[in-house]
């Protein structure tokens, strides 16, 4: 069964898989622990009762989401080793010590005050509460800074030697660091985190707006995520938009893919809207473009001539259709998000951000873009590296440990089940947690795993029916 | 002077490896005493024990893995491979066990899922590292910088050995932890099930000892061969202090001694695994000196390391100070 599938080909399948399951659950807890720390400030300010509620509610959504984001990402520190080894033996100079800064200033600040922000308000009082929660808020930044540090190193590498054993050695930290995609793709990864936390937290507000317009809570919360997608998409394009120019400047052949010019351009390179790459005859088939427009955009000149990749070599190219496609994904969601937030300030300033179901109901839709954004934004940069590990310098096929094809499909197999498994489940009960409305419409929510985790009396009931759970 | 960088990694990687197995080790051993409880009020206050600490002990797992890529990359990438199934083994079973702390409470036709998976997720890592433990003692074919073994050459007699040592130690330190943590029926039952496994632990500790001399001449030319000898006769001697402490805690029903003895048995057996393996970090292949990183990748990490431990050795102390003495019953954690 498993002739011709080689074992690079499966470890990078097990790669893509088990890290595209990593970033969805930072890119929320990211956005959400920033957003606690939020509320928990605006309650200790005010003493509006509502913070409070929503602190709790959004706590216990934090706390599974945080979990799995978790045990997913202790997951991946291994598998540079166990699938990459040789990678490991040549960046490790460089790029381990970056992670290991990871642990000691990210990690271990995010786990130590955890515990005291999930379970410990009263044990510790109001004040150093609230400075647990920050200081969680502050960890997961770190986090993404540092290992964010590490992939654009990946991708635009700087501030090295290679020495006679072929590893990559460091001869100037400060240029490893701020290699020079780096700036880009950290202010990009953070704000697509915030918008991705804004887009869900606005869409479990709009759902229960759409039950009972009435819902303090929900009103609030609704407006506070609007207020994010208004304000934060067209930043985010526009940084998007100086990351593509960066990448241009250090990475052609990925542009070249992202915007499917297979051939050069003397005199002006047109945006291709949409069609189909066909790598075979290399062009694309069914274009509908714009003539000029991307040497416009790219080089900010109409007729400025633009490379395509009939100038690069053949061995040298990534598969054009993935990145493509999943470059105009991120895009035409990145609008989509800038028209909800448009929508939503109309709305307002009209006052009816509270009656509109329309809205309400674009905003429950566009709850898990974000997602979907993030993990195209990811296919479009990772992609487009291929077929490099370090860009330019190691190939994905010579990065590769010597591990036998049948070991790597089976702990493949392995990881598709378990994760399936495990983190549907967690998007299940996520999902039911968002589902009841915070402050329980009258009821109080469940107060700790101690006593009940069903809320509504009809779940429960229906629950507590099927008890016979195993003792 | 000039400072030795390898070695002093060498020694703080072993510090984060040991912090890792000292404190997951008693949150997977209640895992696994968790699945023999059969009351759930019980079974909740067992969780609920290590619910607040578990994330930052399981990070010094990360610290040893991200380290070693760190500081020791060649070592990475050949302990790495070599031990591919029971680390992929024991990663997935980390999975289900940290999920559980969440996801027991969230349901209740499910929660019977979420027990199993958190008393059998914590079993199958507790088993997964002792193996792991023993195929690095026994040793690892390097060749070329990279692993040249099969991938089935960590399943042996003696890593199974291992690997149920390591059960029951971990079992016994998750017991002791209780008994510190919990009043009653539930710290009674956990005293009696402490002096069963105090017994089988020290046998293991026994048997694995008289073994290990023999797999290389090397580890028994380290512990029978002047000078080594001398020191090397110190552990042992600690070692039955530790177990006399342990018996007369649990005798006189301390509620800290157990486990403090108990962290001592640890503690010391990990430094007679130590006195082996020296000067090698990968036996029998690789010295520290040779898998060490380039000396700018050393220095460069250090300055952080120097920095950073003891701040967090400083607030995972305080962390545990928020969260220490008996468990309350009422209290709703979460
Ligand atoms: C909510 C998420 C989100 C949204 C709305 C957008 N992006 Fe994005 N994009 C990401 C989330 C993201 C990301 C997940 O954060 C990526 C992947 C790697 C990275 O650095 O950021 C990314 C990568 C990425 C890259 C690849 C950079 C490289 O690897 O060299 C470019 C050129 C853009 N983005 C440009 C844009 C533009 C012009 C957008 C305007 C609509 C846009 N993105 C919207
Ligand atoms: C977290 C969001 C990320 C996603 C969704 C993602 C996705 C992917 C995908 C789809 C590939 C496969 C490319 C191909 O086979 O054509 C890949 C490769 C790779 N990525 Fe990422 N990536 C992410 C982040 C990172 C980060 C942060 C790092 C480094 C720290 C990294 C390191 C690598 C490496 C080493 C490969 C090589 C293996 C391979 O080419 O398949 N990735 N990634
Ligand atoms: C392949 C690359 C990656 C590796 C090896 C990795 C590794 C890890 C590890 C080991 C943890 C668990 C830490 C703990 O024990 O508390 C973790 C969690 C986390 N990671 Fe990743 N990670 C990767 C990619 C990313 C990316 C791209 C981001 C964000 C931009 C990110 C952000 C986080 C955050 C914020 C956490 C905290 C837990 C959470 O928020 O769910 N990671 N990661």
């Amino acid at each position: 069964m498993l002739d011709g599938v080689s074992a690079e080909l499966l470890a990078r399948f097990q790669f893509a898989f088990t890290v595209s399951f990593h970033i969805v659950f930072p890119a929320f807890s990211i956005g959400l622990a920033n957003y606690l720390a939020v509320l928990n400030a605006l309650w200790l300010k005010t003493g509006d009762q509502t913070y409070l509620t929503l602190f709790e509610y959004w706590k216990k959504i934090f706390a599974v989401a945080f979990g799995m984001g978790v045990v997913s990402g202790i997951v991946m520190s291994y598998q540079f080793g166990t699938n990459w080894s040789v990678f490991s033996d040549k960046t490790g100079p460089i790029l381990g010590p970056l992670m290991a800064y990871e642990v000691l200033s990210a990690f271990f600040l995010e786990a130590g005050f955890l515990g005291i922000m999930l379970f410990g308000r009263k044990r510790v009082g109001d004040k150093l509460h609230m400075f647990a929660t920050a200081v969680v808020a502050v960890g997961t930044l770190m986090s993404a800074t540092w290992i964010l540090s590490v992939n654009s190193w990946m991708q635009t590498p700087a501030g090295y030697s290679i020495n006679e054993a072929g590893q990559f050695v460091p001869e100037d930290w400060w240029a490893i660091v701020f290699n020079p995609s780096f700036p880009y793709r950290l202010v990009h990864m953070v704000l697509a985190a915030f918008l991705t936390t804004a887009l869900v937290v606005g869409a479990v507000g709009a759902w229960h707006l759409l039950r009972d317009r009435s819902h303090k809570p929900a009103r609030v919360m609704f407006s506070m995520a609007m207020w994010m997608a208004a304000l934060v998409t067209p930043v985010q394009i526009f940084a998007g938009d100086l990351h593509g120019l960066n990448t241009l400047e250090h990475q052609p052949v990925k542009v070249m893919a992202m915007e499917g010019h297979f051939d050069s351009y003397p005199e002006g390179a047109p945006l291709i809207l949409f069609g189909i790459p066909n790598e075979a005859e290399k062009r694309i088939d069914f274009a509908i473009e714009i003539p000029k427009l991307s040497s416009l955009i790219l080089k900010h000149d109409l007729n400025a001539p633009l490379a395509g990749l009939d100038t690069v070599d053949d061995r040298d190219e990534p598969p054009v259709a993935i990145v493509f496609w999943s470059f105009r994904i991120m895009i035409a969601l990145g609008f989509a998000m800038l028209g909800l937030g448009i929508w939503s300030l109309w709305a307002r300033w009209r006052n009816v951000l509270y009656r509109d179901s329309w809205l309400h109901m674009a905003a429950v839709a566009m709850g898990p873009t974000g997602f979907v954004a993030v993990l195209a934004g990811w296919v479009t940069t990772e992609v487009g590296r291929q077929p490099f590990t370090v860009y330019g310098l190691l190939r994905t096929s010579e990065s590769l440990a010597p591990i036998a094809a049948p070991a790597v499909a089976t702990s493949l197999i392995a990881f598709i089940i378990v994760y399936f498994f495990v983190f549907g489940a967690g998007v299940f009960y996520i999902l039911r947690m968002m589902s009841k409305p915070p402050g329980g419409g009258g009821k109080e929510l469940s107060k700790g795993p101690l006593r009940s985790a069903g809320t509504t009396p009809a779940a429960q009931i229906a629950e507590q029916e099927g008890v016979g759970h195993g003792a | 002077m000039e400072l030795d960088l390898p070695h002093i990694w060498a020694a703080i990687i072993a510090f984060a490896v040991l912090m890792y197995v000292i404190l997951d080790g008693f949150d997977l051993g209640v895992g696994m005493l968790f699945v023999v409880e059969p009351e759930k009020h019980d079974r909740d206050l067992m969780m609920n024990s290590v619910a607040p600490v578990w994330d930052g002990n399981e990070t010094w797992l990360v610290m040893g893995g991200g380290g070693l890529f760190a500081v020791f990359p060649l070592a990475y990438a050949t302990v790495l491979p070599a031990l591919y199934m029971p680390l992929t083994i024991m990663l997935l079973a980390l999975v289900f066990r940290g999920v559980a702390f969440e996801y027991r409470w969230r349901t209740k036709r499910g929660q019977f899922l979420w027990n199993w998976g958190f008393g059998g997720g914590s079993f199958v890592a507790a088993f997964t590292q002792g193996i792991a433990l023993g195929a690095l003692v026994q040793g690892i074919s390097i060749t070329e910088r990279a692993y040249s073994g099969g991938w089935w050459d960590w399943l042996t007699p003696f890593s199974i050995l291992t690997g149920v040592a390591v059960v029951f130690g971990y079992t016994l330190l998750g017991a002791t932890w209780l008994i510190y943590k919990t009043e009653g029926p539930l710290q009674e039952r956990m005293q009696s099930r402490a002096r069963i496994l105090a017994v089988i632990t020290l046998g293991f500790i026994g048997i694995v000892s008289a073994v290990t001399p023999f797999l290389d001449p090397v580890y028994a030319q380290r512990w029978f061969a002047w000078p080594t000898a001398a020191f090397s006769a110190i552990v042992p001697v600690l070692l039955a202090a530790a177990a006399w402490k342990l018996y007369t805690g649990l005798r006189d029903k301390h509620d800290v001694t157990p486990f403090l003895a108990s962290l001592a048995l640890f503690i010391l057996s990990f430094i007679g695994i130590g006195i082996s393996f020296y000067p090698h970090i990968v036996p029998p292949s690789l010295t520290i000196a040779e898998a060490a990183a380039p000396h700018s990748s050393l220095v460069f990490t250090l300055v952080g390391a120097v920095v950073l431990v003891p701040l967090i050795l400083a607030y995972t102390a305080y962390s545990y100070w928020v969260f220490r003495g008996k468990m309350d019953p009422d209290e709703g954690y979460h």
